[in-house]
């Protein structure tokens, strides 16, 4: 098994899983999701047996600390809740609706979560995304409808 | 598309992305967490640009500017480990020393090499060449002899041009028994600047 040096993967991928992190947990945190990312890519990197889908990989590993880090956040928030006046809570009116929309977004279940990101910040095709993410093409057409309508739902109420 | 699928074709902003910056931080964590086999970066000298690389046991590999970095450091990753990382803060005790050689201080490189990707016949002619002291120069023949077989000077000749890590294993101050200085992996050129800063380029 020839896996090529881990500083191309670094070269060729960093940024547009910054891109998809950013996308997925936020600005502020995905600097320091990239880094837990690549860390634990390195990591496990020597033991993997096929060098023929990295891409895929770097995102299956990505999409976890997302996870994680949105798991993180939003045990933060719920803790910060406690005991807080309620007045304080309300979001700043200033806020654009995107940023509002984008915090859905990664309130999302991972997989759909992941999947949107493909699907709008990536502008990818459903078998591109299913190949990214290591599912079919049906499951990241799925993903993305249920995300959607789910996200629909949310805003319009 | 709806109206909310072309709010989602807008991601959130964020600052520029990046990339040496993020290396040179995964760079640092990753040697904290014991995770970098590989550590490269480079040099400027008399000689064009090097690339330096590093192990935990020592320096491994030294390329010419002209060697493609691309393959330089698949050879590290196919021959000592995948995890090959931009990181020039670990070269700086390697990279001092061969900016003190080239500024005529340092006359004797105390680095510990890593012969990983060295094999067979090699690792021997490779060693005794290791002992060639600074400004004198030894013969094809003699280094093949130091490997155990007197006969084989055109092999050591083959083992010295492929030498991963010249100038600190000088390959550059072995010489043909005939006269002249011979063939030299980086270009004849470079041989006979190294040999000349050494003042022992033959008559």
């Amino acid at each position: 098994m020839r896996l090529p040096p881990f500083q191309s993967l670094v070269d060729a991928h960093a940024a547009e899983l910054h891109r998809f992190l950013v996308a997925s947990v936020g600005p502020a945190d995905a600097e320091d999701c990239l880094q837990e990312t690549l860390l634990s890519a390195l990591r496990a990197y020597p033991r993997l047996r096929d060098g023929s889908h990295l891409r895929a990989w770097l995102y299956t590993i990505a999409q976890h600390k997302a996870t994680d880090a949105m798991r993180r956040t939003a045990r933060h928030r719920s803790e910060d809740l406690d005991g807080v006046d309620p007045g304080h809570l309300s979001e700043p009116q200033h806020e654009l609706a995107d940023d509002a929309l984008w915090a859905r977004v990664r309130a999302l279940p991972p997989k759909q979560r992941e999947a949107i990101v493909h699907r709008f910040v990536f502008d990818l095709a459903y078998k591109e995304i299913g190949s990214r993410t290591g599912t079919t093409e049906d499951a990241a057409r799925q993903n993305v409808a249920t995300g959607l309508r789910r996200l629909r739902m949310e805003v319009d109420r | 598309m709806t109206e909310l699928e072309r709010r989602l074709a807008r991601p959130p902003a964020s600052a520029p992305f990046d990339v040496r910056a993020a290396t040179t931080v995964l760079a640092q964590r990753a040697t904290e967490a014991g995770l970098v086999d590989v550590a490269y970066g480079s040099l400027d000298s008399p000689l064009g640009k090097l690339i330096v690389a590093v192990t935990p046991r020592g320096v491994v590999r030294i390329a010419y500017e002209g060697e493609v970095e691309e393959s330089v450091l698949r050879e590290l990753a196919e021959g000592v480990s995948p995890r090959v990382l931009r990181a020039p803060e670990r070269t700086d005790a390697a990279r001092r020393e061969l900016e003190g050689y080239f500024a005529g201080t340092v006359r004797r490189f105390d680095l510990p090499v890593d012969w990983s990707l060295v094999h067979g016949f090699a690792v021997g002619v490779l060693k005794a060449t290791a002992r060639v002291p600074f400004g004198r120069v030894a013969t094809y023949g003699e280094m093949a002899a130091s490997a155990g077989s007197p006969r084989a000077a055109r092999a050591a000749g083959n083992a010295l041009h492929v030498n991963p890590i010249p100038i600190v294993v000088p390959c550059h101050r072995i010489v043909p028994a005939s006269g002249g200085i011979g063939g030299y992996g980086g270009g004849e050129d470079r041989k006979r600047f190294l040999l000349d800063l050494e003042g022992a380029l033959p008559a």
